[in-house]
Parts: structure tokens; C-alpha cells; sequence
């Protein structure tokens, strides 16, 4: 239910293309400061969400509340100055620009600093996600790692209030992913709500609290991520009969 | 010393074909647009210093003052109305529907001025032929030279506004990716709206030398798009240093033709341009590719 804490509340959120229904009546709610995690089988609708949240499509139906603040009209932009980041699945930095002119400007437009404090930002932002060294690098000359980790950077540049992640461990050797448990953990810990899809169950409990399953375009299971992680319906759906040879975990 | 008063000629118009190169350059590395109405636009820009300078006595120095602002607002009027919804709709509609202005803007002005030749030169006093001796073979004209000092400065000025500026940089990174930057803020219908706006006020310098230098008439937009499209595709599309270096290649093949035979000066440019586009296409492997995709 919402209170005063609430930082979105997204509510009876539907999303077709043409005949496909990717989601259908979609409740989501999240607070200030908190991390909440979203799993389910591929194709369940949670880029999808993703991508309704932050404004780079449209929703068919539903309303979106950010901040106490009906933003289902806004588009991506208006959003992201509002304080709602978001990184995608396979990175997209823009090439042809260094590191930090990717992140200068994130942080100039989409979060609104000037000057110097746009570039101490920016300066922050790459500490943060271990990209101090590479700042002044072409960003189209980066490996995978580091290009998931200017996603994050830059997405941080623009200072949201909400960070919303797709599936940014994937890919990345455990000790890599421990470095990235860390550097959203420092996220948190600034306050900055973090709402991460990942399909690494084990990294993705390190961080968050709460853990959110969808299949099919609904949302299954909500709850603590012990609770969910064996509620039946998500043994069924996401995990199926792989579950009983690779146990969670 | 005759020849080598060719290659300096070339160099110097090679600085006007930048000059009218420099929009259609600029609006392609930004929205990946070939405007085909550039040249039409551009001789739209100079009937507007043409009346500026006829009915009001207003030089066309001072006329530029008007008309950049006004074509300014014509690029952002043409984004907003053809542009825009022709993006939607992939890359030959926008081909089309500039082709379609072009025609619609030639007859518009034919209709409003008739088929008289016109000209800027009458406006700008000695500048028109006054020329500096060199050498007593190669003398070069002041109107010349002007127009290579403002190209280097324009395309120097676009570069530095693209490189370090707010502004620039949100133009660049949405002419990287035009879905994400609105994730960071940057509202690419609005980046695109000040691209278009610049890449006129652009055009109408170009008009106002095209003017200048020669005469022009209602139907003078296509010589001077095939120029500036030469001289983007010698340059690389998209490369602003490019389009200067392309326009003097194309000049200066255009003056050594002409020194061979006077008939080889359009001729030898269009070769020195197929040339330039063959071996663009032969040496990116991906184009080639495509090619041969196309042909099977």
C-alpha cells in the first residue's frame, strides 16, 4: 500500500504490441531507499516494465506516480529529470565521445548540474564504478565489463532518485559480479531506490530486499526474497524442473 | 606557374563549395538526413537578401542579420512540419519529402520573382572584383579568399560548438543513439529542432555567397546541392574537416580539368567525386557486403 514513503506506484499497468499482451494489470510499488529485485522466465514482461517506468514506451493502460506525482504522461526525458535512471541490457554508450563527455552529458541534461559541479559528478560517478582510469577513453573501445559499468556511471551521472537496472550482471565472472554487488550497495547506501532485473539469483539477493516475480506479463510474487524463492508458483513458472537440479542459491 | 594558379584557384573555390557544403554535411552527422532541398533553401536565403538589398537598400552584410534568424526559423518550421514525421518512417521518405520541397520551393520562387538572373554582386561594392597579385601569374580575389576564411571559420566554429559545448555534446550523443539520450534527459525531437535550425542558418550564408559571387535564379538550388553533395561524399560524410578537404579536392579537379580542356571542368569534378564514392564503398567491407546482398 502506499505512504508517504513511496517513491513509485505504478498501478494496473498494461503493455500490448498488436496482438501480444506483455502486460496485463501490473501493480508495482516502490519506497524511497529501498531495492527490490525482479525475476521471471524470459519473456515475462520485465524489460518491458522497465521500459514502461522509465517512459521509453508509452503504457496502454494504467498510471504511474513518482514522487507523488502523476508522470504516465511524461516522456523518457521529462522522467530522467525527474530523477528516474535507467540502464539497459546490452550497453549503449554513445561513441565517438570519451568516457566522461558520456557522462557529462547525463549529468548536464538529465541531471541538471552546471559547471564544476556537473564535472564533480561525473568525477564521482566514475570513481564509483571503477572507471577513474578510462575516463578520457573513446567509449566505443571499451570491453563488455567496462561498457556495463559506464551504463551504470552514466546512468548515475544524471542523479536519480530511482535507478532502474537490466540485467547488468549478466555476463560478468562471480568476482566481477561481487565488484558490482559492492557498487550498488554504495548506491543504496546513498539513497537511491534501486530496482534490479537479473536472472543471477544468488548475486541479486546479496542486494536486495525485496524481490518481485513475473511470468507472463503479471506479477506472480512479492515478498521477501526467502518467501518468494519458495512459493510454488514461482518453483513453477520461473525455475521449472531445472530447479531440482540446480538448487537457488 | 599557370598550373600551379589552377591548384590555387581550386583551393579557393574549393572554400565555397565548403561553405555550401557545410549544412548538408552537418544535418547528415546529426539526423543521417540528405537534404535535397539545401540547395533550394539556400536560394531561398539569397532572394531574401536579393529583396533585402534591392527594395530596402539594405547591404548584404546587414541583410544577413535578418536572413540567419529567419532561416533559423525555417529549419526549426521544416524539422517540426516535414522532417520529423519523415523520420518516422525510415530512411527514403526523408529523401523524398526534401526532394518534394525542393520542387515545390523552386516553383514557389519562380512564380514570385520569374525567371531573371540575379545577383549580390552589385550590393558589395569592389569586393566583387577586387583581386590581390600574388605573383604576375597568380592573382587571387578578395571575395575568394573571404569565402575560404569563413569557411575554415564556420566549419572551425562547428566543431568547437559540437566538441565542447552543452548544446554540442547533446547533439552528438544524439546522433549516436537517439532512443537512449532520452534516458539521460535530452529530448531528441527538440536536439534535432536546434540541428536543423543551425544546419539553415548555415544555408543561408551559403546563400548569401552563392549571391555573391555569381548570379542566381529560382531554379539555381540543384547546381549548387550536387556541388555540395560532391563535396560531402569526397569529404566523408559527416567529417565537418572532411567537407573542406572535400570541396578543395573537388575544386581543385574542377580547375586542373579545366586546364586540360576548358569542357572538363564539371566532367573532371563528377569523375574525381564517382572516384572518391567507389573507393568508399571499396574499402569499407560492410558496404560491399551489402552490395553484393543487393545484387544477389
Amino acid at each position: 500500500m502506499p505512504d508517504a514513503d513511496t517513491l513509485l506506484d505504478a498501478r494496473g499497468i498494461g503493455k500490448r504490441f498488436n496482438a501480444l499482451t506483455v502486460l496485463s494489470d501490473v501493480d508495482f510499488a516502490i519506497r524511497a531507499e529501498e531495492a527490490v529485485g525482479i525475476v521471471g522466465p524470459n519473456g515475462a514482461g520485465k524489460t518491458t516494465l522497465l521500459n514502461v517506468l522509465s517512459g521509453a514506451m508509452p503504457a496502454d493502460a494504467g498510471h504511474i506516480l513518482f514522487a507523488g506525482q502523476d508522470v504516465s504522461r511524461l516522456d523518457a526525458p521529462a522522467r530522467c529529470r525527474r530523477g528516474i535512471g535507467r540502464s539497459h541490457q546490452i550497453p549503449r554508450p554513445f561513441g565517438g565521445m570519451t568516457v566522461f563527455e558520456n557522462l557529462l552529458v547525463a549529468a548536464r541534461t538529465g541531471g541538471n548540474a552546471h559547471g564544476a559541479a556537473a564535472y564533480d559528478r561525473c568525477v564521482d560517478s566514475l570513481r564509483l564504478c571503477g572507471m577513474l582510469p578510462f575516463a578520457n577513453r573513446r567509449a566505443e573501445a571499451l570491453a563488455l565489463l567496462d561498457r556495463k559499468r559506464l551504463e551504470l556511471a552514466r546512468a548515475l551521472a544524471t542523479a536519480p532518485r530511482l535507478l532502474l537496472l537490466d540485467e547488468i550482471g549478466g555476463g560478468l565472472t562471480d568476482a566481477e559480479a561481487a565488484e558490482l554487488v559492492d557498487i550498488i550497495r554504495v548506491i543504496r547506501g546513498r539513497g537511491v531506490a534501486v530496482v534490479w532485473i537479473e536472472h543471477i539469483v544468488h548475486v541479486l539477493v546479496q542486494v536486495v530486499g525485496r524481490l518481485v516475480c513475473m511470468d507472463g506479463g503479471r506479477v506472480i510474487a512479492d515478498g521477501p526474497p526467502d518467501t518468494v524463492l519458495r512459493d510454488a508458483a514461482v518453483i513453477d513458472a520461473y525455475l521449472g524442473s531445472a530447479a531440482h537440479d540446480h538448487p537457488v542459491g | 606557374m599557370i598550373f600551379l594558379n589552377q591548384i590555387v584557384q581550386g583551393v579557393l573555390l574549393g572554400g565555397y563549395y565548403a561553405l555550401i557544403a557545410c549544412s548538408l554535411s552537418f544535418l547528415f552527422g546529426v539526423m543521417r538526413i540528405v537534404n535535397l532541398a539545401h540547395g533550394s533553401l539556400a536560394v531561398l536565403a539569397a532572394f531574401m537578401l536579393f529583396v533585402l538589398a534591392d527594395r530596402a537598400g539594405l547591404s548584404p552584410w546587414l541583410g544577413l542579420i535578418f536572413a540567419v534568424p529567419a532561416m533559423a526559423l525555417v529549419g526549426w518550421l521544416l524539422q517540426v512540419a516535414v522532417l520529423e514525421r519523415s523520420l518516422r518512417s525510415g530512411l527514403l521518405v526523408p529523401l523524398l519529402s526534401t526532394f518534394g520541397l525542393a520542387i515545390v520551393l523552386d516553383n514557389l520562387l519562380f512564380e514570385q520573382f520569374g525567371a531573371d538572373t540575379r545577383s549580390l554582386s552589385p550590393y558589395i561594392g569592389d569586393l566583387s572584383f577586387d583581386s590581390w597579385s600574388l605573383t604576375d601569374d597568380i592573382t587571387v580575389g578578395r571575395l575568394d579568399v573571404l569565402m575560404l576564411c569563413v569557411a575554415v571559420a564556420l566549419l572551425g566554429g562547428l566543431n568547437l560548438f559540437l566538441a565542447r559545448t552543452r548544446l554540442g555534446r547533446a547533439i552528438r550523443a544524439t546522433a549516436e543513439d537517439p532512443e537512449v539520450v532520452g534516458l539521460i534527459g535530452i529530448n531528441a525531437h527538440r536536439v534535432y529542432a536546434v540541428a536543423t535550425a543551425v544546419a539553415m542558418a548555415l544555408a543561408a550564408v551559403a546563400g548569401a555567397f552563392l549571391a555573391m559571387r555569381t548570379t542566381f535564379d529560382p531554379y539555381s538550388g540543384g547546381a549548387q546541392l550536387i556541388f555540395a553533395f560532391e563535396t560531402v561524399v569526397i569529404g566523408g560524410f559527416g567529417s565537418l574537416w572532411g567537407t573542406l578537404a572535400g570541396g578543395v579536392v573537388l575544386g581543385v579537379a574542377q580547375n586542373l580539368g579545366a586546364f586540360i580542356s576548358p569542357h572538363l571542368f564539371l566532367i573532371a569534378g563528377h569523375v574525381v567525386f564517382l572516384a572518391a564514392l567507389v573507393a568508399r564503398v571499396w574499402l569499407s567491407g560492410r558496404n560491399l557486403r551489402w552490395l553484393r546482398v543487393r545484387a544477389a
